[in-house]
């Protein structure tokens, strides 16, 4: 009885960080599908999403709930701001001079991070409301830990039905299928590239609001590993594909919790198994577990 | 043949100017001086060595953290006097076959180029085949990978602790006679029949592959070549600052590398040598952005961070503002 609970525990842990994983990794996979780009600056983006909202709760007397819904909103416009500043320009580029420039942009974030937040590490301020445990037959569990993949699911509904089913979405679909034929039948990329930007960056501020009420601690540099590790989980499930995205998102987040709980000897290897789990997944299948094979034209 | 031996000529002099005016700053320049001169040398050989695998074989490879973290540890681990290694290691005793051993620099620094080349010959072969992101993302990898393992592998590299009181065996004639071996072996290297191969593959894949080259053994090559002198050159670091732990190798360190390399053109050697020469005096002199000022009438209050936003803006600026030229100038060889 005892081990059984314990396991629900470390699986309800496991579901919930997969989640927020899932979440980063949808705005890695939708802006690959695109631009064939790898946005290094992502994870600064999610960093940035969760400063926003420690700002507004603090400093604005608006109600903790309005801000969690605002604060994505504001970061979903700074993605844009990011993509015409940093990658816009250079869109006919070589690919690395993109991906040296994504490099630069992620820099610039985590340092401004550092001049404007400081450096110290800050404590987000949970609302009471979120910060309950719950015992449900001998697990105890915090609230979050459910919210977390509730939320996320009805998110990827939300995506989901907007790729899928409205006019927008299906010119992005176009677009990740056939960059140069979509842009002849006369679909406004830079309206659409934006609208993928702003789709990214706000869903990975949600994940950021999440991760934070999870692990409130807040740091200019905190974003750097949950976006490394989320880009994986994309690679995983492979990228392009949000399905994938959100697969792999799951699989990385339970395997990091289970290798954990299960072997506790290699806790400290705990940030190693990301990357090597995604060098498994490169040599043996590298366009991923739901990703088209990728053939090079010549 | 003639402009050969003109141009060789005017490297001569460039030499023994530089050598010069080494001499002279290791005389009249004070010691916090030198030691960014020290420091420049050996971010001229780190340059060169991912310029190697990055400029000339077009192979973007973000693992050079890892590789000089192997570079460093071997020559803090192999120079530590014994009695040093006793007090550095008091959590968990050292591993008994390194517990004696006491290697002069010299060859404790061939050894750090030598297992740092044979990593990267260990994980180029299998991630060699990736291209272009993908191979960032995993090489990236591997180097928070070599940081992790050596976090935690406590009785071989002492842990979260890192290593204190290696000897300062690096001082300016060490990490400059360096750079110069590194850049006379990228030259000989890269006019030879291997650095033709090297940039026929960085320009088009497919055509090096039918024209008869064979692409895994140049690409391997060219990324152990490389992570031999990053090794080298994280040696050299370990025995100039004294101390070192796993933080120190996080991509931060190679994002400066990587600054190096754009500033200077990718594929360029002169000009890697003279970026890492500006770029390292730069961190230094910009230090006055972090600190506070004061001009007698105003003090103006530092910003901790402000040195690397600058940086940032400049990387992404040349990027920008080169756009093509970065990469192109050097493209037609």
């Amino acid at each position: 009885m005892g081990d059984l609970s314990i396991f629900l525990q470390h699986l309800a842990n496991g579901v919930s960080l997969g989640s927020l994983y899932a979440l980063i990794a949808i705005g890695y996979t939708m802006v690959y599908g695109i631009l064939r780009l790898i946005n290094f600056a992502h994870g600064d983006i999610f960093m940035l999403g969760v400063y926003i909202t420690f700002y507004g709760i603090l400093y604005t007397p608006l109600p903790w709930w309005l801000v969690f819904l605002i604060a994505p909103a504001i970061t979903g416009c700074i993605g844009i701001l990011l993509e015409i500043t940093a990658y816009k320009p250079l869109r006919e580029s070589p690919r690395i001079t993109i991906l040296i420039s994504a490099i630069g942009a992620s820099f610039l974030l985590q340092n401004l991070g550092i001049v404007i937040f400081g450096g110290r590490p800050r404590a987000f301020p949970v609302p009471k409301l979120l910060n309950q445990v719950v015992r449900l037959g001998g697990v105890s569990i915090n609230i979050v830990a459910f919210i977390i993949p509730i939320i996320t699911v009805l998110l990827l509904m939300g995506l989901n039905y907007f790729i899928n089913k409205t006019k927008t979405g299906m010119a992005m679909r176009a677009l990740a299928k056939d960059y140069d034929t979509a842009s002849l039948m006369g679909i406004d990329i830079n309206r659409i590239i934006s609208i993928t930007f702003f789709l990214g960056s706000l869903l990975a501020a949600v994940g950021g609001i999440m991760w934070g009420v999870r692990y409130p601690q807040l740091m200019p540099l905190m974003g750097t590993m949950p976006g490394l590790k989320s880009f994986i989980a994309a690679v995983i499930g492979g990228i392009g594909n949000i399905t994938g995205a959100v697969t792999g998102g799951f699989i990385l987040g339970l395997g990091e919790i289970m290798l954990v709980a299960l072997l506790p000897r290699l806790t400290g290897y705990r940030d190693a198994f990301a990357f090597v789990l995604l060098i498994i997944i490169l040599l043996v299948k590298p366009s991923g577990i739901m990703g088209d094979k990728i053939t090079e034209k010549v | 043949m003639k402009i050969k031996e003109k141009s060789s000529v005017t490297l001569l002099i460039l030499l023994a100017l530089t050598i010069v005016g080494l001499f002279l700053a290791n005389k009249f320049l004070d010691s916090y001086k030198i030691r960014i001169i020290t420091l420049s040398g050996i971010y001229i050989t780190l340059g060169l060595s991912m310029n190697l695998i990055n400029g000339f074989t077009g192979m973007f490879s973000l693992g050079h953290a890892g590789f000089m973290a192997i570079g460093a540890y071997t020559v803090g681990i192999l120079t530590m006097p014994i009695p040093m290694k006793e007090m550095n290691f008091f959590m968990q005793p050292i591993a008994p076959f390194l517990a004696n051993v006491e290697w002069g620099f010299l060859p404790a620094l061939l050894a750090a180029g030598i297992i740092a080349g044979l990593a990267g010959f260990v994980i180029g072969a299998p991630v060699l085949r990736l291209t272009d992101d993908y191979l960032a993302i995993a090489t990236l990898g591997f180097a928070e990978i070599i940081r992790v393992v050596f976090t935690n592998t406590q009785s071989l590299t002492n842990g979260a602790l890192g290593l204190k009181g290696i000897p300062n065996y690096t001082n300016i004639w060490w990490s400059w006679g360096i750079a110069f071996v590194t850049i006379w072996f990228m030259t000989v290297l890269m006019k030879g029949s291997y650095g033709k191969a090297f940039l026929a593959i960085r320009e088009d894949e497919v055509a090096a592959r039918s024209m008869g080259i064979n692409l895994f053994k140049h690409k391997v090559m060219s990324f152990s070549f490389g992570s031999f002198f990053a090794g080298v050159a994280g040696g050299l670091l370990a025995a100039l600052l004294g101390t070192i732990d796993p933080n120190m190798f996080r991509i931060s360190l190679t994002f400066n590398i990587l600054l190096i390399v754009v500033l200077g053109g990718l594929g360029n050697i002169v000009g890697t040598a003279v970026s890492a020469l500006v770029v390292t005096i730069m961190m230094e002199a910009l230090r006055f952005l972090d600190e506070s000022i004061n001009l007698g009438f105003i003090q103006l209050k530092g910003i901790p961070g402000m040195r690397m936003v600058v940086f940032s803006v400049i990387l992404i600026a040349v990027v920008l503002i080169r756009r093509e030229g970065a990469l192109r100038k050097a493209k037609r060889v």
